[in-house]
């Protein structure tokens, strides 16, 4: 059962935006590839007649009626901000200068 | 902006063949977000119309809008789409800030309508234009980019984010591959818009307003050689705003993809900027694969399976279809093909309809919408919807007409007069003492002067030259001010001279 690359691994931490050094992805790739090798033996175990879980539940069509609830006020919903400006969320450089 | 080579149009269509990808985002009009409750509202303060669950944070839950479902479907239906009988939402996830979550909450593989189709008229040619899919997603936040030359992402040193807009639901509509189109591939695409656009303001899920970002599309575009079965490599317009813009996008990148592979070049899949000021387009970034984005199901939300008993009430439910009912008013309003399409492109359908709800006949109605009120809408760069009259109003005035207290050049005032705000018609008519004089003691004297005044003209009305009649009519039109029954003023002026009409 094939696992995970290392430059599985390296293309993950980057759409990610992580950067990790080289003895990181060998650390990683190794934990990851034990961990989707577990999952692997569950996989194993159900027949073809079980389809993937998506949703625990039997439930479908929850929904609720379009009708306006009270927000946050800004301040509450900037309060967890690491920066704010202007009333608006402060993020760092989104692309590089490249 | 770098300088592209290009190749004509006429050219580019003599070596290849344009295949075009069009995909629509609609935002819906619903009062709350996709998966919370936050207002939609438009204009609000920033960070004002967000909650714990579309900021993403730990804990909170969405539940999907229901109206936000109904108007999909509705959508589906009305491009002949077959309805899902259960589908999911999807995680498509991507690292950028506007989204909070880190993901946007979309469909993938379970799209909620698929395989349909739309027709346009080009030219009074129909053509098929076939759907894929439309699907449920939400809408992101908005970010404006600080530092660096222009307010663009490039060069900025970080960016502000306002997350009112973020959550709110679109129903995104992808075409199939359009071929066959050739040298009317960007009218067809322009068409296509359009023809949506109408569609989606019928069925009342959107007003689909272009200019206000409520309705985007996205052009994708690739040539292939003249023959060839197998489809070119794709660039994607993104953003592309009005029907206008829509049209020069496409012939733009045809010139722009039969430059390149004329002179041997490859075309990179890539994402392309359009701008509006010289309509060409400009490199973005290079496409991500589509596994990138790493779509799973969404746990959070449970699947939707609308029962065959709802999506039948509502095909039930939809209105007639804008080209259906542009027929249909053309049969009726008896216009050639060329006149209907007039009264499209200048957005008078709706008003001309209102306008002989409230009484006037159709002619009437047309005339004055497309004349006196397009003149000024054009001049203005106003839509005709928004001139400041009502159709009621527009509809009294041809009353005043048909019962003849007003003529057309009276009637041309009082409308100038109701769009400067002095009031309904009749207190124009009031104010400015528009009213037609027809009453013959006040007729007669100004017919008497201006026989007198023109013996010439009157020996020849007593010679038999009727014709010669309009002179004299236009005296009397002159003297009074335009307010004479022009039709009165010549049996009065024959009768004085004796002839018989």
């Amino acid at each position: 059962m094939p696992g995970i690359t290392r430059e599985e691994v390296a293309h993950l931490a980057r759409l990610s935006r992580l950067e990790l050094k080289d003895e990181e992805l060998d650390h990683f790739a190794e934990q990851l590839d034990v961990i989707i090798g577990a999952v692997a033996r569950v996989s194993e175990v159900a027949g073809q007649d079980v389809p993937p879980t998506s949703h625990p539940l039997p439930l479908t069509n929850v929904m609720r009626a379009d009708e306006v609830r009270p927000s946050l006020t800004p301040a509450e919903a900037l309060s967890g901000a690491p920066a704010a400006e202007d009333q608006r969320f402060r993020v760092p450089q989104i692309l590089g200068e490249d | 902006m770098s300088v592209e080579n290009l190749v004509s149009f006429e050219d580019a269509l003599a070596s290849y063949d344009p295949v075009m990808g069009l995909e629509v985002h609609v935002e819906l009009g619903t009062a709350t977000k996709m998966f919370c409750g936050c207002s939609t509202a438009f204009g609000g303060e920033p960070n004002s119309q967000v909650c714990p669950t579309c900021l993403g944070l730990p804990g909170s839950l969405p539940v999907v809008n229901a109206v936000g479902v109904e108007s999909a479907i509705k959508i589906g239906l009305a491009l002949n789409c077959e309805i899902a009988e259960w589908c999911r939402f999807a995680r498509k996830n991507y690292f950028y800030p506007d989204m909070p979550k880190n993901f946007q909450t979309s469909q993938y593989d379970e799209p909620i309508a698929f395989n349909g189709y739309l027709d346009v008229e080009v030219d009074g040619e129909t053509f098929r234009v076939e759907i894929e899919r439309a699907h449920m997603e939400e809408d992101t936040g908005k970010s404006s980019h600080i530092g660096g030359a222009t307010g663009r992402i490039h060069g900025a040193e970080y960016s502000l984010v306002d997350y009112n807009r973020a959550g709110i639901p679109l129903i995104e509509i992808v075409t199939k591959p359009i071929t066959g189109a050739g040298a009317k591939a960007p009218e067809v695409a322009k068409a296509y818009v359009a023809e949506l656009r109408e569609l989606i303001k019928a069925l009342g899920v959107s007003e689909a307003r272009m200019e206000m970002g409520q309705m985007r599309c996205d052009v994708n575009l690739s040539l292939r050689p003249l023959g060839q079965e197998k489809f070119g490599t794709r660039s994607e317009t993104k953003n592309v705003n009005s029907l206008r813009s829509v049209e020069r996008a496409a012939r733009f990148e045809i010139q722009r993809h039969a430059a390149v592979l004329s002179e041997g070049g490859t075309i990179v899949q890539e994402t392309r900027h359009f701008h509006e000021e010289d309509g060409s387009t400009t490199s973005g970034r290079i496409k991500e694969e589509a596994e990138d984005y790493r779509y799973f199901p969404e746990p959070d939300l449970v699947p939707i399976a609308p029962s065959r008993e709802w999506v039948e009430e509502l095909r039930a439910g939809l209105p007639e279809l804008p080209r259906l009912r542009r027929r249909r008013l053309q049969q009726e309003w008896e216009l050639s093909d060329k006149d209907m399409q007039a009264v499209l492109n200048a957005g008078a359908i709706d008003p001309i309809l209102e306008t002989v709800a409230a009484g006037a006949p159709a002619d009437q109605a047309r005339k004055w919408w497309m004349g006196e009120l397009a003149r000024r809408a054009n001049e203005s760069g106003t839509d005709l919807s928004a001139q400041p009259i009502t159709p009621a109003q527009v509809a009294r005035v041809c009353a005043l007409v048909a019962e003849g207290s007003l003529n057309d050049k009276l009637a041309r005032q009082v409308i100038e007069g109701v769009l400067n705000g002095e009031g309904e018609p009749d207190e124009v008519v009031a104010k400015r003492g528009l009213a037609v004089v027809s009453d013959d003691s006040a007729l007669g004297t100004a017919v008497d002067e201006a026989i007198a005044a023109n013996p010439g003209v009157a020996d020849k009305i007593r010679d038999g030259k009727v014709a010669a009649a309009g002179a004299l009519v236009g005296a009397v039109m002159k003297a009074t001010r335009g307010q004479a029954d022009a039709a009165r003023v010549k049996e009065l002026i024959l009768e004085r001279l004796g002839v018989q009409g």
